[in-house]
């Protein structure tokens, strides 16, 4: 998923005639004080640290000034702080409006039902996990004539609007809607969207982009995410690549393989350190870059698990036996090899040849990983 | 009696003069499926290991009496084959293709429920009968016919799984793989019905995954509605939960969607959860011996 910085979010919200406060960004305090004394952000108003962790207001990530100067101070303390393990890189300074009620709004997918769900609360500005169920009014969305009237009217009555901030409300899911398709969004969510005069302003904005929609948003690839280093190299390399706290590397295709492997690892006693996901490849250079990735991350053991279907068993033997070639003798690591299905017997001989015997049991297979793991300096 | 696909399933392959399409075809006449015919849109009038090419989904029916498809087409294209087979009266549909945008099947599912046709998948390894039929892409080698019948949400965690059963020498009725997407075809619930109202069928296996609320679904539906005797596996027991944002999924799943939750539904449900994928085999010969649940 590409998680969108609050200020992203908003320049997408903009762009759809979602209303919003008057706002910049700044990456310095100077910038920041220099905004306000063009008047680009009126006073008094709000400077809120631009991190994907909630709970800002709290954690003393959002902070009031009522001049260019408290402005530049402001950024200047939130600038240099770790929020929840994330580096404040920016702020966005906001004008601060006067609020009325507080309200809750989000677009998201129903699995079960398989619709999009728009779900809205009249008990919005606080995490909406601590909001009872009959507090939140939940309607299933049919894709096809889109978001209905009747679905709004029933919203605005159950936030309890009427008049403008009504009216401000059926534009506003019009243009969210819009946004949920036309961006492929996983996820849209504004908390809290408040009351301001005879209208609504969305104060937040949490937008999530699909990944496998990416080809037809090229504007989000800019936007990194939470990722590593090797985590970073690998989804360059189109590799599903997770480092985890432990020692042992697993390398296997297919989601529920890698994790069935995982559960038998750690129900061993084992660690396991990055896991590494071949997915359908018959390309036997793939499978040496995966292994070369696995090897920068310094694994104490190397567990390979591989069920051959669209990755055959040979591709993979092939690929593993050129990168152990490529690999250092001082930055090897042990390798328990477990390798079945689609071209099993050619996969094995090749392994056999490069010196590793492949284990067809997968419980005994992985207590040498684990053993292996134990005993390496 | 076999589930959704038989010796009558006639298939066209979508995308067939690429690489996926061209192996998994032969591999499928290899099982046995009367592959039929091949759709790749500027290449009709070609032959593919045999089998002929087609244009058009619409073409491809009418020459071979077609009724099934197995899509290969890459992802953004994959929901305008969709409803090109779905229009050309195609009734029973297998997406191999990953990484298809939830929002493009969100519409290819409804339009399909529309007009009577079923999905399996998308990005699913597909269906197979031993000895009547395949459609889609898992390993031939793993399957025995037999009286168990598979449902799962992995790939090669399926094949895994099927082989187990074929070693220590039991067999298949039908092996269905859903797919593990946001939004598939056919889920636990749509696919159980079929398993008990077939005869051939005397107990189930079902895989599931971390994620979304598919088997506490589908376990609801086997203690209302499931005679049969059913072994489970979760994958992702051990799994770091996910770093989050924004807060609606949690409000939709409540606490659901973790292994534990799944465990816990299907242990009420009556169904016997595996720890480890090796232990499902001899649950599953122990289950069918004794017959009901």
């Amino acid at each position: 998923m590409v998680k969108l910085a609050e200020w992203q979010g908003k320049q997408v919200f903009r762009k759809y005639g979602v209303p919003l406060p008057r706002g910049e960004v700044a990456r310095s305090p100077a910038e920041a004080e220099s905004l306000v004394r063009a008047g680009r952000v009126p006073l008094p108003c709000v400077i809120k640290a631009q991190v994907l962790a909630g709970g800002r207001g709290k954690g003393g990530a959002v902070r009031f000034a009522n001049t260019a100067e408290e402005a530049r101070a402001a950024a200047e303390a939130i600038l240099g702080l770790e929020f929840k393990g994330e580096k404040v890189r920016a702020v966005l300074l906001e004008e601060k409006l006067p609020i009325g009620r507080e309200l809750y709004v989000s677009l998201t997918l129903d699995r079960t039902r398989r619709l999009p769900l728009l779900m809205t609360s009249a008990k919005g500005g606080v995490e909406i996990e601590s909001v009872a169920d009959a507090e939140i009014v939940r309607q299933t969305v049919d894709p096809f004539p889109g978001l209905a009237g009747y679905e709004k009217r029933r919203a605005a009555k159950t936030l309890g609007l009427s008049g403008g901030p009504a009216r401000s409300l059926d534009h506003l899911l019009d243009a969210l809607w819009k946004v949920f398709q036309e961006e492929d969004a996983e996820l849209l969510e504004i908390n809290p969207l408040a009351v301001v005069g005879d209208g609504l302003v969305a104060l937040d904005a949490k937008v999530v982009i699909e990944d496998d929609a990416a080809f037809r948003h090229p504007e989000f690839a800019e936007v990194r995410d939470d990722r590593t280093e090797l985590e970073e190299i690998a989804r360059e390399k189109e590799i599903a690549f997770v480092q985890l706290d432990g020692n042992i590397g697993v390398i296997a295709n297919g989601a529920g393989l890698t994790m069935a492997t995982l559960d038998v690892l750690k129900e061993l006693g084992g660690a396991p350190g990055v896991f590494l996901d071949l997915g359908g490849t018959d390309d036997p250079k793939k499978v040496t870059e995966a292994f070369l990735l696995m090897a920068r991350a310094k694994p104490a053991s190397v567990f390979l698990n591989i069920f051959g279907g669209v990755t055959r068993c040979d591709t993979v033997a092939r690929g593993l036996v050129e990168a152990m070639r490529q690999v250092p003798a001082a930055e090897r690591f042990p390798l328990i090899a477990r390798i079945r299905g689609n071209n099993e017997k050619e996969g094995i001989e090749i392994l056999r040849s490069a010196g590793v015997t492949s284990v067809p049991d997968l419980r005994a297979s992985a207590q040498a990983a684990v053993d292996a793991a134990r005993s390496s300096p | 009696m076999t589930v959704l696909v038989d010796r009558a399933t006639r298939v066209v392959v979508q995308g067939i003069t690429g690489h996926q399409g061209t192996v998994h075809a032969r591999q499928m006449r290899e099982f046995g499926t009367s592959v039929v015919a091949g759709v790749t849109p500027g290449k009709g009038g070609s032959a593919v290991e045999g089998v002929p090419v087609y244009d058009a989904v619409q073409e491809a029916v009418d020459a071979t009496g077609a009724n099934a498809s197995c899509i290969f087409v890459p992802a953004p294209f994959a929901k305008d084959a969709l409803i090109e087979a779905v229009d050309a009266g195609i009734r029973l549909a297998v997406v191999v293709t990953e990484h298809i945008p939830f929002h493009d099947m969100l519409v290819m599912y409804h339009y399909a429920r529309g007009k009577g046709a079923r999905i399996i998948g998308p990005n699913c390894p597909g269906i197979a009968s031993p000895g009547n039929s395949k459609v889609g892409i898992i390993p031939n080698v793993v399957f025995r016919p037999g009286r168990v019948g598979v449902i799962s949400r992995s790939g090669t965690l399926t094949y895994e799984i099927v082989n187990g059963i074929k070693e220590v020498g039991l067999g298949q009725s039908t092996c269905i793989g859903l797919g593990g997407d946001p939004v598939v075809g056919t889920s636990f619930v749509d696919a159980l019905p079929f398993f008990e109202s077939d005869p051939d069928t005397d107990a189930l296996v079902m895989v599931g995954e971390i994620g979304g609320t598919a088997e506490e679904d589908g376990a609801e539906f086997i203690h209302q509605h499931f005679s049969k005797p059913v072994v489970a596996y979760i994958a992702g027991r051990s799994a770091p939960p996910g770093k989050r944002m924004g807060h609606a999924g949690a409000i939709i799943t409540r606490g659901k969607g973790t292994a534990e939750s799944k465990v816990a539904a299907l242990e009420a449900a009556g169904v016997e959860v595996a720890r480890f994928p090796y232990e499902i085999p001899a649950m599953v010969a122990e289950a069918a011996r004794r017959g009901r649940r």
